[in-house]
């Protein structure tokens, strides 16, 4: 009896002991302070842009294929996510076959399954399934256009069919998360109940969730890719849609992480011991062109606004947030080739116009007051306009908040033909969103994102043999070629690159700035 | 009493009925649309087509109307397009959140505004009547939400003695207005949001009780030789129909929460909440909300209406 006792005494010993010490460490935690006004949907593919993608999509959920975000020198590239590799199928172009990553966990334990990839699919594409949710197809249908089937092949491998061919289908599968069917199906397709406890196989998972205020997610420590398990105890996101009060939040210690300082809180944050975080984003501020009616129809007209803007300037006014944007992509982009620079040039732009016979040259532009992604869009967009002006322009600003902007840029020229352009910020991740869809016919609005209907014989057939080349290096030289076809026909006005900011507590270490929308915020580590 | 009470009551069923078409109608002369948010950016119109069935806003609006108020006489008010969630459980959420505010800057805000517009009025034109009525005009004037930043830029920027934003380290769930780790949370927001409410009760009270000093009685009271504090008890009174209005309105536009304020100091009220739902276009919410909110002014009217025929029977007569 005494030893028992003895012995219980020493195990209590014993683990108060090697409790003490975890007890005395304080828990590290990276807290986000996010853009958005609200915290992006649990349940799958998020809500809130790729801001949602960024801190609760890619932390949550994997997708088939991932963004290579370990490098901040080099653009990034889809990577093997849940499939190992994928290969088109030699005797039909449109099959596609994806080889699953074996040994994987959900969050909820189930092993992840060539059946949960189909019982995924028809979560978003069958309206008939009991899995099927209408946010998620609503939220991912942008991404399954040219989805046509799913089947198994064997437990590791699926075959996945689209409606056409398309070589660069790969890249949209990038933008579809897996969920677990195991959760799923305990809380009986209750979505509610899931979005409070999701469970995915990502980097993250849930911890605890305040509907609109905080979501708190831990390391998944068990996650596939070991150089991916975060380092720091836990991972808080916060909303924050005002500039000044996320800086006032950094400042006072509340949050060690900041999207999107402005500009003119950047030297006090820096004055503070902030890092300020930049790099060369796929991100750009242009206008779209309607190229059915109006001046814009014109070839002469679009480089003479091009050549009209003193893009350094714009720079300057975001304290050099940005880099000046002479063409779709940044000069990082494997897709950059040898565009036109249309440098400042504004005698070149006065002939232009005089070629052109539109002196003065009326424009109605629609630019919105805010939005995601859109910027500084007054000030920028009243540079634009006195710019514009000194050359031979009149512009017309009808300005509007986002949401009308973005009805603006749904219906297309067909509906608002007054309009000669609008000013919308673009995300340049892959080559069909960057490059293809504003040029395609098939992306004609609406219905595309081709806003105005910009058609070209020679861009067009490149675009068809884009499609049909399966050989990556042969792909890239065309990809190059169609994007200086596009700077040739100066198909936008292109103003900046935007560097995106980020502001960091000095505590913070080891952030790597990837040169997408996306980022991995594993390998941080966090000083008590 | 009773009979008034009652007309009162009855009179404020059209009123919400009104208030309901308005505010059903009102979200939809806004232009966008309420499925922007949800759908990419280039959908085919096949593809808005299908969610706008799957969400309900394919049918004629009348319809929709007809179909969202009958739920609403059941207590469905529908759910969140973002969220998925009911809108009652995000509308009385953000109100509660809201009221955790409100009831602070309420009594805060009355008494402050009530305290120096009295003592205004009682001494029209002398100093205490100016150094009054200017603050009165500075909290007026002062943009709240500019006032907001800089409260925060001060005390928690630079003195590092209140938080900037939020609800606390766990939000709103574990918010405990007892305990100093959550109150101190409250501290900025309440100041703020307490500014205009302060200024305008205080020019009202002070108005009306320098109005209500004119009149004959006061005289009478005088020169019947009441002491200064009775006279001034029945100023008190006699003002206090008019006070009692504009309070009623403060009261209202306090307990709708501040889009602006909630904004700055990341509140999770129901003005941060309205301020989403209308850039999402999230209808369902908007409407559910603006509804609870109208609600909310219509039996402060009420309360409002009752009380001055209480203190003034005057009023009950006419």
């Amino acid at each position: 009896m005494t030893s028992s006792i003895s012995r219980t005494a020493f195990v209590l010993a014993m683990a108060l002991g090697s409790a003490a010490p975890l007890a005395a460490r304080a828990e590290s935690v990276l807290t986000v302070a996010m853009t958005a006004g609200d915290i992006p949907a649990t349940t799958g593919n998020p809500d809130q842009g790729f801001e949602g993608f960024r801190f609760v999509g890619y932390n949550l959920y994997d997708g088939l294929a991932l963004w290579d975000l370990s490098s901040s020198d080099k653009p990034s590239d889809i990577k093997p996510g849940l499939a190992t590799s994928w290969e088109v199928d030699p005797n039909n172009h449109k099959r596609w076959i994806y080889h699953l990553r074996q040994g994987v966990k959900w969050h909820d334990g189930c092993p992840f399954t060539a059946d949960d990839v189909i019982w995924n699919f028809g979560r978003i594409t069958d309206d008939k399934a009991p899995q099927f949710y209408t946010q998620q197809m609503a939220f991912s249908r942008a991404y399954t256009t040219n989805f046509s089937s799913v089947e198994k092949i064997d437990d590791s491998t699926v075959a996945i069919t689209t409606k056409v061919v398309e070589s660069l289908f790969p890249y949209q599968l990038s933008y579809i998360l897996m969920v677990s069917r195991c959760r799923a199906e305990a809380l009986h397709y209750d979505w509610n109940a899931y979005a409070e406890h999701p469970s995915g196989t990502g980097p993250f998972r849930a911890d605890r969730l305040v509907a609109h205020e905080r979501f708190e997610l831990l390391p998944n420590k068990e996650y596939w890719d070991p150089k991916r398990i975060a380092k720091y105890d836990r991972l808080v996101l916060l909303p924050m849609p005002e500039a000044a009060t996320r800086t006032a939040a950094l400042l006072t210690g509340q949050v060690n992480f900041v999207e999107a300082p402005s500009p003119d809180a950047i030297p006090r944050l820096r004055s503070a011991g902030m890092q300020i975080i930049t790099n060369t984003y796929p991100h750009n501020w242009p206008y779209i062109l309607n190229f059915v009616r109006g001046p814009m129809a014109d070839i002469r007209v679009r480089r003479a606004a091009n050549y009209a803007l003193n893009r350094g300037e714009f720079v300057e006014l975001l304290g050099g947030t940005a880099i000046e944007d002479y063409a779709t992509m940044p000069p990082t982009s494997p897709w950059y080739g040898h565009p036109i620079k249309y440098e400042f040039n504004q005698a070149k732009a006065k002939e232009l116009l005089k070629e052109a016979g539109c002196l003065p040259c009326k424009i109605t532009l629609a630019i919105s007051t805010s939005g995601s992604g859109q910027m500084q869009p007054l000030p920028m967009n009243e540079l634009v306009k006195s710019q514009l002006e000194e050359v031979g322009f009149q512009v017309e600003f009808k300005v509007m908040d986002w949401n009308s902007l973005i009805e603006i840029g749904r219906s297309g020229v067909v509906k608002y033909p007054e309009i000669d352009g609008y000013n919308g910020s673009r995300a340049l991740l892959d080559p069909v969103s960057a490059l293809i869809k504003p040029v395609g016919k098939l992306y004609w609005s609406p219905g595309g994102a081709n806003w105005g209907h910009f058609y070209d014989p020679e861009i067009e057939d490149l675009v068809g043999q884009i499609f049909n080349e399966f050989d990556t290096d042969k792909r890239l030289t065309m990809l190059i070629k169609l994007h200086e076809l596009e700077s040739d026909r100066a198909q936008m006005i292109w103003v900046v690159h935007d560097l995106n900011p980020r502001a960091l507590s000095p505590k913070l270490h080891g952030f790597v700035q990837a040169q997408n929308w996306f980022q991995d915020l594993t390998p941080i580590t966090v000083d008590p | 009493m009773l009979g008034y009470i009652a007309r009162r009551i009855l009179l404020a069923i059209p009123i919400a009925f009104g208030v309901s078409v308005v505010c059903f109608s009102l979200v939809y002369l806004a232009p966008g649309d309420p499925l922007q948010t949800i759908l990419p950016s280039d959908a085919t119109q096949e593809m808005v087509e299908q969610i706008k069935h799957a969400y309900g806003f394919d049918r004629p609006l009348p319809v929709q109307y007809l179909l969202w108020l009958v739920h609403v006489l059941t207590g469905d008010f529908g759910v969140s397009i973002s969220t998925r969630r009911p809108v009652i459980l995000e509308v009385t959420g953000a109100l509660s959140n809201t009221f955790i505010l409100t009831s602070f800057a309420i009594p805060l805000s009355f008494i402050t505004g009530y305290a120096m517009g009295a003592l205004a009025g009682c001494f029209p034109g002398r100093a205490v009547d100016r150094i009054v009525t200017g603050a009165a005009v500075v909290g007026v004037s002062l943009p709240n939400y500019w006032l907001g930043i800089v409260l925060v830029i001060i005390f928690a920027v630079e003195l590092m003695a209140l938080p900037a934003t939020g609800m606390g380290p766990q939000g709103s769930s574990q918010f405990n207005v007892l305990h100093w780790s959550s109150a101190r949370f409250l501290v900025l927001p309440v100041i703020t949001l307490s500014m205009i409410p302060v200024g305008i009760i205080a020019r009202t009270t002070r108005a009306a009780v320098s109005e209500v000093l004119n009149q004959d009685f006061v005289t009478t009271l005088r020169a019947k030789g009441l002491s200064e504090f009775a006279v001034i008890r029945h100023v008190l009174k006699n003002s206090a129909p008019q006070v009692l209005a504009v309070m009623g309105l403060q009261f209202g536009y306090l307990m709708g929460g501040s889009i602006l304020i909630e904004t700055v100091f990341t509140w999770p009220g129901s003005g941060f909440m309205l301020s989403k739902a209308i850039i999402n276009r999230d209808i369902p919410v908007l409407q559910g909300t603006i509804l609870f909110l109208a609600m909310i002014f219509v039996a402060t009217n009420l309360v409002v209406d009752l009380l001055q025929s209480m203190i003034d029977p005057r009023i009950r007569r006419s």
